[in-house]
């Protein structure tokens, strides 16, 4: 379903997309918990996503329901997981990003301004493709959040967690509105004091080598991670470029075909249609390497941040748990506040195993994912690009092998 | 059956020498086989002098290549820079394509200039080159053609075989600009795909590296030495997509643009022009006769004679250089044929190359990418 005046485009996205769609997570699909995106309807600034839910829970009124959900909505869970020091321990699956259509929409309308100044076709086939990588764009946001909730779902305890259960059941709107300017500005401020203190905090030598080595990884990860991403992109939009490129050329050989009284003629009509077709596959490569490569890269930027904040707490919880050391032994020395100093210690001691145990495991569970999604994604991708390539390299043959004959 | 290749020689006293190797069984040329050392500015000048011959009567003379002074100058400073040497390249093989033009052309191969330009060892050197370039005679005949749509003919098309060329040249001149552009984005978009890739596969080697996990972090260098390969095929690609098919289009919107069909109109303008001519000396002579100066009535009769004489020669040079035309114009559109349609195939193979190449890279990167455990 999508907006007024843009019909339901032709299906752009390949087969395999069509199925579950969380292709960047390896999921076990357990039938206590399932929750997936059924529906999405894109309005004019906003995204309507239909969350559907299939439970044997307890916990839940019905096996089935679904409840309509925005996108600040999943923020807000998100939110409430970072916020809850119960989980400091857990990678927080990261937060889908803001479905962003304005580039497309203006594109749309740019064109619909322009109608007058080019020819019918002209017209259909750009609106063709436009509404293309609007539903494309629209898919991959719907497939992102579908992510989270999945992650969230598949996780032993953020399952069972209450905002997680009011998310999906509760039937009206949960009235989360986005942050006002204000509370964007507090943010703004804790994220700078916490990456002063990130700095501070890991350079704590610790004591435990598992963690000092993940420590190392993550950062140089992250940041390599993020290079790979930002390049994957700009590739795949000179790819996109060249593509529609070739599209023109397919045009204007059209008209000279239809122009041309020799016997050329025949070989520009034959080319221009060989052309529109391998632009075709031209722009689904472009598209298969932006879903399999770029969109895993993306993923795995946002869960290496998540991983690294996790770090970051369990160092906080250290450095907390050190200081505490530090008073008691100050506090026994002086022989004043020893019973309380002696709690402090202790709470900071549980707290600080608690979420060492959890991330210990969170982590190596994180490498599993890792592991298994680039292993997917990689042998899709590599079959993909052969697929297209020899889809493309039978067309440029079977019209080689037409326009030879004729000479 | 005449073959000439070309191969530079590196800039010498700040100029750049081209090799001509002309191998022929024609028996215009005293050897089978000969090189010439040739400047540009040599090529600018046989094209003017060409194109002072035989443009105004109706043969489709082959513009010259394009000087552009930015890259020229570059190479004179004796940059070893990527774009010099393409530079010199896109040149080298522009005035290849120019000479092979020419001589294909029957009645141009024999001029003497043309010989002279492929045999003798020494040759003049052309001044003025500045407004010899291709665009300066294509400054030049836009002006003669310009004057001549000021001067406001409206034609007696009594020829509809030229009324129906012209408008076919037109809209294939149109045409092929826009192709020309689409396929010069083509290339550029390319040359810009290759470098986002070799950038990419530099980033997807650091990303393996720091992998802690061998095989995927194997994986991974794999990735990245694919990616480096395909984007030395998205060079290569874009260097096809540049000398078969961009250039070839470009040389045709310039050969459209060389505006026999104005001259034609010209000649019809002075052939009416002398019409009108004569008619008012006949107009005079009339007159005269009553009027009882007999030196002027001899003059006025000598000036009718020479009038009738130039209308005669006005109406034949009308005749010939639409005979010319025709000819010149049939010949174009075989040519025109026959070139696109080698290009069109050779392009195609190109294409077909470069995705034998990218099946071959993927399928050796999959079971790299099955193996990771």
């Amino acid at each position: 379903m999508m907006q007024e005046g843009l019909d339901d485009g032709p299906d752009f996205l390949s087969e395999e997309d069509r199925g579950p769609r969380a292709v960047n997570v390896d999921l076990q699909t357990d039938a206590t918990l399932q929750v997936d995106i059924s529906d999405a309807l894109s309005e004019r600034d906003k995204v309507k996503f239909t969350v559907h839910t299939k439970s044997t829970l307890p916990n839940f009124k019905q096996n089935e329901f679904s409840v309509v959900r925005q996108h600040e909505e999943f923020i807000w869970l998100h939110d409430s997981f970072v916020e809850n020091e119960e989980y400091a321990g857990f990678i927080i699956p990261p937060a889908p990003p803001r479905p962003d259509f304005d580039a497309s929409r203006e594109k749309l309308q740019k064109l619909g301004e322009g109608e007058g100044s080019m020819t019918k076709e002209e017209f259909t086939k750009m609106k063709q493709e436009l509404e293309a990588e609007y539903l494309a764009i629209f898919k991959k946001t719907v497939a992102m959040h579908e992510v989270f909730l999945c992650r969230v779902a598949a996780h032993p305890v953020l399952r069972k967690d209450l905002n997680f259960h009011v998310f999906l059941e509760y039937n009206q709107d949960l009235s989360v509105r986005g942050k006002n300017k204000k509370e964007k500005l507090e943010d703004f401020f804790k994220n700078v004091v916490k990456s002063a203190d990130g700095v501070i905090v890991s350079g704590v030598k610790d004591v435990d080598d598992f963690f000092e080595h993940e420590k190392t990884f993550l950062l140089e990860y992250h940041n390599r991670v993020k290079d790979a991403s930002a390049k994957s992109d700009r590739m795949i939009r000179s790819h996109k470029s060249a593509a529609d490129d070739i599209n023109r050329i397919a045009s204007t050989l059209y008209t000279l075909g239809t122009q041309d009284s020799t016997d050329v003629c025949k070989f520009f009509l034959k080319v221009s249609e060989l052309f529109e077709k391998t632009r075709k596959i031209e722009a689904r490569v472009a598209a298969d390497e932006d879903l399999k490569l770029a969109d895993l890269l993306k993923y795995y930027l946002r869960e290496s941040q998540a991983a690294k904040d996790l770090l970051y707490r369990r160092g906080r919880a250290l450095v907390d748990y050190e200081n505490a050391n530090k008073a008691l032994d100050k506090a026994r020395a002086k022989n004043k506040d020893v019973l309380q100093a002696e709690t402090t210690q202790q709470v900071c001691c549980q707290k600080f195993e608690k979420i060492s145990e959890s991330a210990k495991q969170e982590l190596i569970d994180f490498k599993t994912r890792r592991v298994a999604a680039f292993r997917k994604n990689l042998v899709e991708l590599a079959e993909l690009e052969l697929k297209h390539a020899k889809g493309n390299l039978q067309l440029l043959q079977s019209c080689l092998a037409v326009l030879k004959g004729d000479t | 059956d005449q073959r000439i290749k070309k191969s530079c020689s590196d800039g010498m006293n700040a100029y750049m020498a081209y090799k001509v190797t002309t191998k022929t069984s024609l028996n215009l040329f005293n050897r089978n086989e000969f090189t010439v050392k040739r400047r540009f500015s040599d090529f600018l000048g046989l094209h003017s002098k060409l194109a002072s011959k035989y443009l105004h009567i109706g043969y489709i003379v082959p513009p010259a290549p394009e000087k552009s002074i930015v890259g020229m100058t570059k190479v004179k400073v004796g940059k070893e820079d990527l774009s010099s040497a393409e530079f010199v390249e896109k040149r080298r093989s522009a005035l290849e394509r120019y000479l092979m033009r020419t001589v294909n052309h029957p009645a141009l191969l024999k001029d003497p200039d043309v010989i002279q330009f492929l045999e003798s060892t020494e040759l003049p050197r052309a001044v003025s080159t500045q407004a010899l370039s291709g665009a300066g005679i294509l400054r030049m005949v836009n002006k003669a053609a310009e004057a001549v749509n000021k001067m406001t003919i409206k034609m007696n098309e009594s020829d509809a075989w030229f009324e129906e060329k012209q408008q076919q040249f037109e809209n294939l001149d149109v045409q092929l600009r826009k192709l020309h552009a689409s396929v010069e984005s083509l290339v550029c978009h390319r040359k810009e795909l290759s470098v986002n890739t070799a950038s990419f596969a530099k980033s997807a080697a650091m990303l393996g590296n720091s992998e802690d996990h061998t095989a995927l972090s194997r994986a991974l260098s794999q990735l990245a030495e694919v990616e480096e390969k395909i984007d030395q095929l998205h060079q290569e690609q874009a260097y096809a997509d540049f000398y078969l098919f961009s250039e070839l289009l470009g040389d045709y919107v310039r050969l459209i643009t060389a505006g026999v069909f104005d001259h034609r109109m010209k000649t019809w303008s002075k052939w009416q022009d002398a019409q009108v001519m004569l008619q008012r000396k006949r107009e005079a002579e009339a007159k005269l006769q009553y009027a009882n100066k007999p030196d002027k009535l001899q003059q006025a009769k000598e000036e009718i004679k020479e009038w009738e004489a130039k209308v005669q020669q006005g109406e034949r040079d009308f005749e010939q250089i639409s005979k010319n035309i025709r000819r010149e114009v049939g010949r174009f559109e075989k040519q025109r044929v026959k070139d696109f349609k080698v290009v069109i195939i050779k392009y195609l193979e190109s294409l077909v190359h470069t995705q034998q190449q990218l099946i071959k890279y993927w399928e050796a990167f999959l079971p790299e990418a099955k193996a990771i455990a």
